[in-house]
């Protein structure tokens, strides 16, 4: 069995994760409004003040070493250990001093160089899942005996590179995005790291179920019966023992793009997930990319921890055709079971579910 | 609890030349890897106008796997590179350094993700099963027996389809292979690093 030891996150609304979530209680969101795109003006939720880089590190792989240092610091490498890295562009900042200034390889070992991890580091680059792909794959291998231990952390930046990209597809919101909500008209993207252990050893949570299942239906729009997600859900569900609608909570992906969202409710409502508390995050953090999927799960599992359901910051009105449950308003909740949920170009999707066991 | 796994049919391209199970079966030097990928997508009557879309890495990715896939089977694709998609990289950045003329396209952005190669073989071979794009300084010769056993052990997956699939200019080398519960030699890394 698997076991969540530990979790932290960096993010633009705290430097750890108590002060994150303290910013999600207040209602605080981390995006702005700025003006240096070619392409125009645009929202994102960046870092306001400037990420102090450590001595030949990257801002990116500073940001990786924030997330993941109070949780080295409270648990020591012990046992076989293996970093997992996250991310889908990493060091891409850096790629006009050429491809090698961006290998995520380098990026990756410069990480578990500074902690002092003797194994090469695994890198996962999956698109928009990378971060909760990591956690089923953390699970695994230490189900499998391999590792004792792995410490799972991942981070994108807000970068020019996939501003203009997203601009290109014209898919970035006019506002701060609004996930499932009626007026919604894109992503806005985000910036952040985070950072989890999965061990052998006992902790306050176990991961439950998982599962991931391309589409197999086209490279950037999401399936319209929502297949892939659907069967990601099913095999987690199966795993974990659970019929689905006795899941207490569902952090869910949420882009605020048109066809994502309706995706998602339209997998959900197959499930008879309706009536199961939602939310997505990405109106605290905007989509921050390969780190999504493990910041809004570390988000997720202290949400759990402190017994409370967060507003799903930017929805009103329903606007998608399946009748979903989205929390409007942050309340009190005994939250034993909960799902991340995450999906991507490329077709890809992933589902975890954790138990809270303690 | 740990099964023994074998490696079964496997495909290997580099220097204009594709080998099946050992034997070349395509050769085609001399020209670029599109010149080479394009001949290959003849040769083999693979009938998929999509491929001339994709990117250098998918078009690699997918001619070596075309040899190998059962459509509709629950084979999952755990692939690996050194490059990620820094090939496409580089074409979409070319397209957004002159700030007079910024044409940041929708069709080389949604390559610049190594994942997408995967995304290509699931749609065309329906492959409703797991992706997982990993990225290593070197071939992985380790890494993908120790995953591979967690992934089937988790059960996760009937088969599993493996590749390193690494290209960057006109660099490029991919081997692609099965791994099940029977086929030729055991998957370890030893054999790995005698197949590459």
């Amino acid at each position: 069995m698997s076991f969540i030891l530990d979790f932290n996150c960096f993010t633009p609304l705290g430097a750890d994760l108590a002060a994150t979530v303290d910013g999600l209680q207040a209602g605080r969101s981390g995006i702005g409004r700025f003006d240096d795109l070619v392409t125009g003006p645009y929202y994102a939720a960046r870092f306001m003040q400037q990420v102090s880089s450590e001595a030949g590190l990257s801002r990116l792989e500073t940001m990786l070493i924030h997330a993941l240092e109070p949780v080295m610091r409270r648990h020591p490498l012990q046992g076989r250990c293996l970093l997992l890295v996250s991310t889908t562009k990493g060091n891409i900042a850096a790629l006009n001093q050429g491809a090698e200034a961006a290998m995520l390889s380098t990026m990756a070992q410069r990480v578990a160089d500074y902690f002092g991890f003797s194994e090469t580091p695994w890198v996962i680059s999956n698109a928009c899942v990378s971060g909760i792909l990591a956690v089923a794959v953390a699970k695994r291998m230490v189900d499998a005996g391999t590792y004792d231990q792995v410490y799972v952390v991942a981070g994108d930046e807000v970068t020019e590179f996939v501003l203009s990209g997203f601009a290109g597809f014209q898919a970035l919101a006019s506002g701060p995005c609004r996930p499932y909500d009626k007026l919604r008209d894109g992503v806005t993207l985000g910036e952040a790291s985070a950072a989890m252990l999965i061990s052998k050893e006992a902790g306050a949570f176990r991961v439950a179920g998982e599962g991931a299942v391309n589409d197999a239906n086209h490279i950037s729009g999401p399936s319209r019966t929502g297949e892939g997600l659907y069967r990601s859900m099913r095999i987690a569900l199966d795993e974990a023992g659970l019929a689905g609608p006795e899941l207490d909570y569902i952090s869910a992906h949420g882009t605020a793009t048109e066809y994502n969202d309706e995706m998602e409710a339209i997998a959900f409502d197959r499930l008879g997930l309706n009536m199961v508390p939602l939310n997505s995050l990405k109106g605290y953090f905007g989509h921050t990319l390969g780190a999504s999927g493990l910041l809004e799960a570390v988000v997720a599992l202290e949400s759990a921890r402190r017994g409370r359901l967060y507003a799903s910051l930017g929805f009103e009105t329903s606007g998608v055709s399946k009748e979903i449950h989205v929390l409007r308003e942050t309340r009190d909740a005994a939250i034993r079971y909960l799902m991340k949920t995450a999906s991507g170009f490329g077709g890809c999707n992933t589902a975890v579910i954790f138990e809270q066991v303690k | 609890m740990n099964e023994t796994l074998y490696i079964g049919d496997y495909c290997l391209l580099r220097n204009g030349e594709m080998i099946l199970n050992g034997e070349s079966v395509f050769s085609d030097s001399g020209g670029s890897f599109t010149d080479f990928a394009k001949a290959a997508y003849h040769h083999f009557a693979l009938s998929y106008p999509k491929f001339f879309k994709m990117d250098k890495l998918s078009k690699l990715a997918f001619l070596a796997a075309s040899q190998l896939v059962n459509e509709g089977s629950n084979t999952a694709l755990v692939f690996a590179n050194r490059s990620a998609s820094l090939d496409t990289d580089r074409v979409y950045q070319e397209s957004i350094l002159d700030k007079a003329a910024y044409y940041p396209s929708p069709s080389v952005f949604v390559y610049t993700l190594p994942n997408i190669c995967l995304g290509e073989i699931s749609i065309k071979y329906k492959l409703y099963a797991e992706n997982s794009f990993f990225v290593f300084e070197r071939f992985p010769a380790a890494f993908f027996p120790s995953y591979v056993q967690a992934l089937l052990h988790a059960g996760k997956a009937d088969e599993v389809l493996c590749g390193w699939v690494e290209l960057l200019g006109e660099e490029y080398e991919a081997l692609v292979y099965r791994v099940g519960k029977t086929g030729g030699p055991e998957h370890t890394e030893e054999n790995l690093n005698r197949m590459i």
